[in-house]
């Protein structure tokens, strides 16, 4: 079977959107128009009853309570909301003052989970920034070594958008109860992926995103916990008082819709999806694997998300190799396209090499992957690498046996 | 980033790709000059060796490029650029000639700089090895 070029490989950075959830959400954009707030006509009412069916799939998905959705613009908000709404919530101390109490987060969080924590920082809060592992993976004794007896909250993602590891999350959850602490978590890479159960993995707080499981973009969800314990969060808009105070702003009626379905269809198709995509990313692996030498892939062998691959070539520049494989759109550990000439900084928490760093891909499958697209991308990808090596400097110095971080190098 | 074609050109079909030999023997031949400029963390590094007749002209040059797209290009453009030119007139090319050369967008001029750097580098490295002082240009060659 021929393949139909470009082929999409980016499915951490978003996903298409499944017609079906399109199909679901287009009568609320001409028909059902109505803001789901208006409570005395058939217009408000018809949207009210989308978003309540979608806050009934959406929490079905996450074994929720539908009282306990909130919608939000997308993941980043929902990390803001529940990070620095929980935090000024349960502050030690008033604002203005320091020793307001402490935050634990992980190094490699995404910055959506990070940039919240700083800002908190500046407010008088306390943050610890956990160094992960060389296998990316945060556990449960990381987060117990930290926690101090002014710990207020624990935000640490299920599992990295860049390379795929799973944190332990549920174990986490059962220190922070023991504690008496608030658990948020960014799930935007695992919920739609992976089954979730917000009691049994004892999570107070959990972010999710629509687009990141074959939703549309612009709409996303905060779970917030109503019982044992009951957590309160500090709005950041503020406004009409929707979605319970916490999120004042008429809601995304067809975003929503469109959430829900994608949840709805997740719930039903998960369990053969994960299976599919697990052993295509496996042969991904493989091939790439036993074809190179100086290959290594990114993160723990086997806590990873099915769908995701980060691989380094040693010795080949990541953009470079981007260039010649350009019909595979994925995404690069290097930095190179940007005004700095950092690599990923979640690379680097993990120890990996500058230079490995900077050689890195990141492959990720979803709904629509192929097996005849994973061929054709082995096939690209040791070709373009090929190349580069021939070109390389450092892959001769290599050769010659030379240990190419033992040079001294001019940075510029 | 949309790269132009000029430099996709040079890396499909880079100009002048190898060595004259490893680091090792190279570091000990007269006639050949090696400019390695760059560094791993920074995502470039560019390997200029260039083989000098005793008229002082360029015979001979070769690349090797770890970087991106407009690092290969510029590296590769550089060669053909100094090939049959002599040190001095070597010297006297500029970065912002690459650029413009290859349509380099702002973000990748240091590229352009690295390579003229390799150039620069490769030269003082012949003269080194010959005892030819950088600082009068008059002198290269005339050993």
């Amino acid at each position: 079977m021929a393949v139909k070029l470009p082929i999409y490989m980016d499915n951490a950075a978003t996903t298409r959107t499944d017609p079906r959830v399109v199909e679901a959400m287009l009568p609320y954009f001409t028909e059902k128009f109505g803001n789901s707030a208006s409570r005395n006509h058939k217009f408000g009412w018809e949207a009210e009853d989308g978003v309540d069916l979608a806050r009934e799939q959406a929490a079905a998905l996450i074994g929720a309570s539908p009282k306990e959705i909130v919608w939000t613009s997308g993941s980043t908000e929902s990390n803001n909301l529940a990070i620095k709404g929980a935090a000024r919530m349960y502050a030690k101390a008033p604002e203005g003052s320091t020793g307001r109490g402490h935050i634990i987060a992980a190094a490699h969080e995404h910055k959506a989970v990070l940039d919240p924590c700083k800002r908190l920082m500046s407010e008088g809060f306390d943050v610890t920034f956990l160094q992960p592992p060389a296998d990316g993976v945060i556990t449960r004794a990381m987060v117990a070594e930290a926690m101090r007896d002014d710990t207020i909250l624990v935000s640490i993602m299920w599992a990295n958008n860049e390379i795929g590891t799973i944190n332990e999350v549920p174990e986490i959850g059962a220190l922070c109860h023991e504690r008496g602490v608030i658990l948020h978590t960014d799930a935007t890479q695992w919920v739609g992926k992976m089954p979730t159960d917000v009691e049994k993995d004892n999570i107070d707080l959990l972010s999710w995103s629509g687009h990141k499981m074959y939703g549309p973009k612009g709409v996303g969800a905060l779970y917030v916990r109503r019982r044992n314990p009951r957590v309160r969060l500090e709005a950041i808009l503020d406004g009409g008082g929707h979605e319970r105070g916490m999120r004042s702003g008429t809601l995304n009626v067809t975003g929503i819709v469109g959430f829900g379905k994608a949840c709805e269809l997740a719930m039903h198709e998960m369990e053969s999806e994960r299976e599919r995509l697990l052993n295509l990313r496996r042969k991904l692996e493989r091939e790439l694997s036993s074809r190179l030498e100086v290959v290594q892939v990114n993160g723990h062998a086997d806590r990873r998300l099915p769908h995701i691959l980060n691989i380094s070539f040693g010795y080949v520049e990541g953009e470079s190799l981007l260039m010649g494989i350009k019909d595979i759109a994925c995404s690069s550990g290097s930095a190179c396209t940007s005004a700095s000439l950092e690599p990923s900084y979640v690379l680097k928490s993990l120890g990996v090499g500058d230079e490995l760093a900077h050689s890195s891909l990141r492959l990720s499958l979803g709904r629509w992957s192929t097996e005849e697209e994973v061929d054709y991308a082995v096939e690209k990808i040791a070709k373009a690498v090929n190349h580069l090596r021939t070109m390389s400097p450092l892959w001769d110095l290599y050769k010659e046996g030379i240990d190419v971080s033992k040079i001294e190098w001019q940075t510029h | 980033m949309a790269y132009s074609d000029k430099v996709i050109d040079h890396y499909q079909n880079p100009r002048n790709v190898g060595s004259f030999g490893t680091s090792k023997e190279v570091a000990v031949r007269k006639d050949v000059g090696v400019g390695i400029v760059g560094a791993p963390e920074c995502g470039d590094v560019m390997q200029l060796q260039i083989k000098v007749n005793e008229q002082g002209v360029i015979e001979d040059a070769k690349f090797k490029c770890f970087g991106c797209g407009s690092a290969i290009a510029s590296s590769s453009l550089a060669t053909e650029w100094i090939k049959g030119k002599t040190v001095d007139e070597a010297l006297s090319i500029k970065n912002t000639q690459i650029v413009e050369e290859l349509s380099l967008p702002p973000v990748k001029i240091h590229c352009s700089v690295l390579a003229e750097d390799s150039i620069r580098t490769a030269i003082a490295d012949y003269r080194t090895k010959n005892g030819l002082a950088a600082s009068n240009p008059a002198a290269a060659g005339t050993h």
